[in-house]
């Protein structure tokens, strides 16, 4: 039976397992919405482009599915870009769709045209335009192929809208085997007998984990072998949960705003595995000399990310899960020795650095932003989804909210895109409704896509939304304070909307706190309250993150506070 | 870390937009392209570039990887230290003025280069060759008066190991 475009996208969507759509229509996507209308898809109707592809995402890493976006062309699709691009540095499995003029009007500066498969060759795994109704149902499950398998990402697909409304028979090979396209997933077990060699030879090794730990499922993997090779383990900001935070064997994040022991720790380190990690500017410092008594053995499903920034003594390409997986069996199988008494004199090390210092900040009788985060951490015990907005409200977020999970960390780590955290948390809130979402905003990011307030307000997300509000763009304030004598250009943010009516005005709740008193009932009241909540929280105005290591500067150089 | 010239041969699906996903790869990173070559192989379906890229070892790496990234390359080949077979077309068009006609068709003839077009006052010269061959006929063209020239790029093949 032939069906049209609009029926073998909704089909083809079925056969992937979709279950949930996040779009915004428009006139090149009539005949989808026409179709969308008269199948059982959940479709969360967005207010911005932008905030569709975010709430994919974090519907994506909360799930562990694919996010999937239906938009319509010219502005709908360049409204996506920004996301695209997010989710692409963060290897998020995303399809996203866009409508396109019909296509004898595509290269005529037609209404709503914009070349969108070249806008978004650079931002995508890959992308597609259809030109031949015939090749829909097969691009599509090419589509949700390349997203989720190798290194993840998103791929779009962009769909002339007569394509979508003339008819063909649905034709998908049953599996899809591409010969330009393999990714290596089993590692080879001669560089792994290597890295076995390197830890029982190794006096201070540490584990730098990564996404790759996240994407690949492999936080059970890690657990295992860090406890039984007795490896103090430290994470970037895309690995936040991979290995618990309440581990004895945690160090903290890395990096720019890392803990002083898991810098340190780098600095001094002999060995170091790394696995999912990209080594991003953000967490090495100074190239030269990060890790540099470190052997590094590196572990990514992607051969790119080798050797890209940081030399390694070992490339191992493979999968991290199992790789880590064939680790354990391995070292099941050598004698390591009294790991206790080996690792002693490092581990022994490790903890004098946290005792003497610890991630902290001075109270003073205002709110503090990072106990507004210590408190959410304690009043949802360590549960809830975090999705943060970009600077420091993020930072404070991986600093002082300890995750001991996976998928409960979102965040826009690789573009650090400001409005992530609202739209992403409307995604995650799908993915898990009865979990407590909460964003962890500032008052410069919430503004840049708080429209999908209403968003969660129509699809009754209840979604929490704590605004560190210091009435500054916190972070870039922070870099004029240290970097350029205090001279605030454009930092200072002296007009805000009212949080509280805004929340009203959306039909939600808002709650305010301007005492450090205030903060605990406020969070009470805003998790007792199953209907979005907007938290205004009047934190210090010129708080900084600390420890901080400037850009360019060696990681073991940390200004502290 | 010095760098150095390298020649891939890069095989790609035969689809519009290949060459874009691969030009933006250079654009993109900050690589360089010296030249540039594409055409149909025996296989419609795919197509082979030849590049002539320059970087230091661990730039020719990355290019390496990330162009066999690209979800439409088949396969990328660094033929720059194999047993290879390189070379370029180029079109000269010299001005041949009477009292120089016989030197450029000595020339012609040293190379095994071809007259292809014949004017009052000009040749359009053919010649085949690896670079150096190629700069060398240029270097002694150009007294006589270079009006144009036009070069292919280079293209290559691996040769077959001897039995």
């Amino acid at each position: 039976m032939e069906l049209t475009g609009a029926q073998i996208l909704m089909r083809a969507f079925k056969e992937e397992g979709v279950d949930t759509i996040f779009g915004y229509p428009g006139g090149a996507v009539l005949d989808f919405y026409d179709e969308l209308s008269r199948t059982d898809f959940k479709h969360i109707l967005v207010r911005h482009e932008q905030g569709a592809v975010h709430a994919a995402d974090g519907y994506a890493r909360a799930s562990g599915k694919v996010g999937v976006c239906l938009v319509t062309s010219g502005p709908g699709a360049t409204n996506t870009v920004t996301g695209i691009a997010s989710a692409n540095m963060d290897s998020i499995p995303l399809v996203v769709v866009t409508g396109q003029v019909p296509s004898a009007l595509i290269g005529n500066d037609a209404f709503q045209e914009v070349d969108i498969v070249g806008i978004t060759r650079p931002c995508t795994k890959h992308n597609y335009l259809v030109k031949n109704i015939k090749d829909l149902a097969r691009i599509v499950k090419e589509a949700f192929y390349i997203a989720r398998s190798g290194r993840p990402g998103p791929v779009l697909i962009d769909i002339p809208k007569d394509v979508a409304n003339s008819k063909a028979i649905y034709d998908a090979p049953d599996t899809i085997s591409l010969r330009s396209y393999n990714p290596t997933y089993e590692p080879n077990l001669r560089q792994l007998q290597k890295v076995i060699e390197l830890i029982k030879n190794s006096r201070k090794p540490i584990i730098f984990a990564g996404g790759g730990i996240i994407l690949s499922r492999a936080s059970d993997a890690l657990i295992e072998f860090s406890h039984r090779t007795k490896i103090p383990v430290t994470a970037s900001l895309m690995g936040l949960g991979a290995f618990p935070g309440t581990d004895p064997l945690w160090l903290g994040m890395p990096g720019m705003h890392g803990t002083f022991r898991a810098n340190m720790s780098i600095g001094e380190a002999d060995l170091m595995i790394a696995a999912g990690v990209r080594f991003d500017d953000r967490v090495t410092g100074k190239v030269q000399e990060f890790a540099k008594h470190a052997e590094i053995v590196h572990i990514d499903i992607d051969p790119t990310s080798i050797h890209k920034n940081i030399p390694v003594a070992v490339p191992v390409v493979g999968d991290c899960k199992i790789t880590l997986t064939h680790l354990n069996n391995l070292i099941h199988k050598v004698k390591l020795g009294d790991l206790d008494e080996i690792r002693k004199p490092w581990l022994e090390k490790i903890r004098k650095w946290k005792e003497t210092t610890p991630l902290k900040y001075i109270q003073n009788g205002l709110i503090k932003p990072q106990f507004v985060v210590e408190k959410i951490y304690e009043l949802t015990k360590g549960e809830a989804i975090i999705t943060t907005e970009v600077g420091q409200n993020q930072m404070w977020a991986a600093q002082y909210y300890h995750f001991d999970k996976p998928n409960h960390f979102i965040s826009s780590g690789g573009l650090g895109c400001m409005g992530f955290g609202l739209p992403a948390a409307i995604g995650a809130q799908v993915a898990c409704p009865t979990k407590t979402v909460i964003d962890i905003a500032g008052d410069g990011s919430i503004q840049m896509n708080s429209q999908e307030f209403a968003t969660a307000v129509q699809f009754n997300l209840p979604v929490k939304i704590a605004i560190l509000n210091n009435g500054f763009l916190g972070m870039v304030r922070q870099w004029q304070e240290l970097f350029y004598k205090k001279n605030y250009s454009w930092t200072n943010m002296n007009f805000a909307p009212d949080f509280v009516k805004l929340a009203e005005a959306y039909g939600a709740v808002g709650l305010r706190a301007t005492q450090s008193s205030e903060v605990e009932p406020v969070i009470r009241e805003a998790l007792s309250i199953p209907r979005p909540v907007i938290m205004d929280f009047r934190v210090e105005q010129e708080e900084n993150v600390y420890p901080m290591v400037p850009s360019g500067a060696a990681i073991t150089n940390m200004i502290l506070v | 870390m010095t760098e150095k010239k390298h020649i891939f041969s890069i095989l790609v699906d035969n689809q519009p937009g290949v060459l874009s996903r691969i030009a933006g790869l250079f654009s993109g990173r900050g690589y360089n392209i010296e030249s540039l070559c594409v055409a149909e192989t025996i296989d419609p379906a795919i197509s082979r570039i030849t590049m002539v890229t320059m970087g230091d070892t661990q730039i020719i790496e990355q290019i390496k990887k990330q162009l066999f990234k690209l979800i439409n390359v088949i396969k990328v080949y660094d033929l720059t230290d194999e047993r290879s077979i390189q070379r370029e077309l180029i079109l000269i068009k010299v001005s041949a003025k009477a009292n120089h006609r016989a030197e450029i068709l000595r020339i012609v003839d040293i190379f095994r280069a071809k007259v292809v077009d014949v004017g009052s006052d000009h040749y359009t010269i053919e010649v085949t060759g690896t670079e150096d061959k190629i700069d060398a006929i240029i270097t002694l063209l150009k007294p006589m008066g270079i009006k144009n020239i036009t070069r292919s790029g280079r293209i290559a093949l691996l040769r077959e190991p001897k039995q």
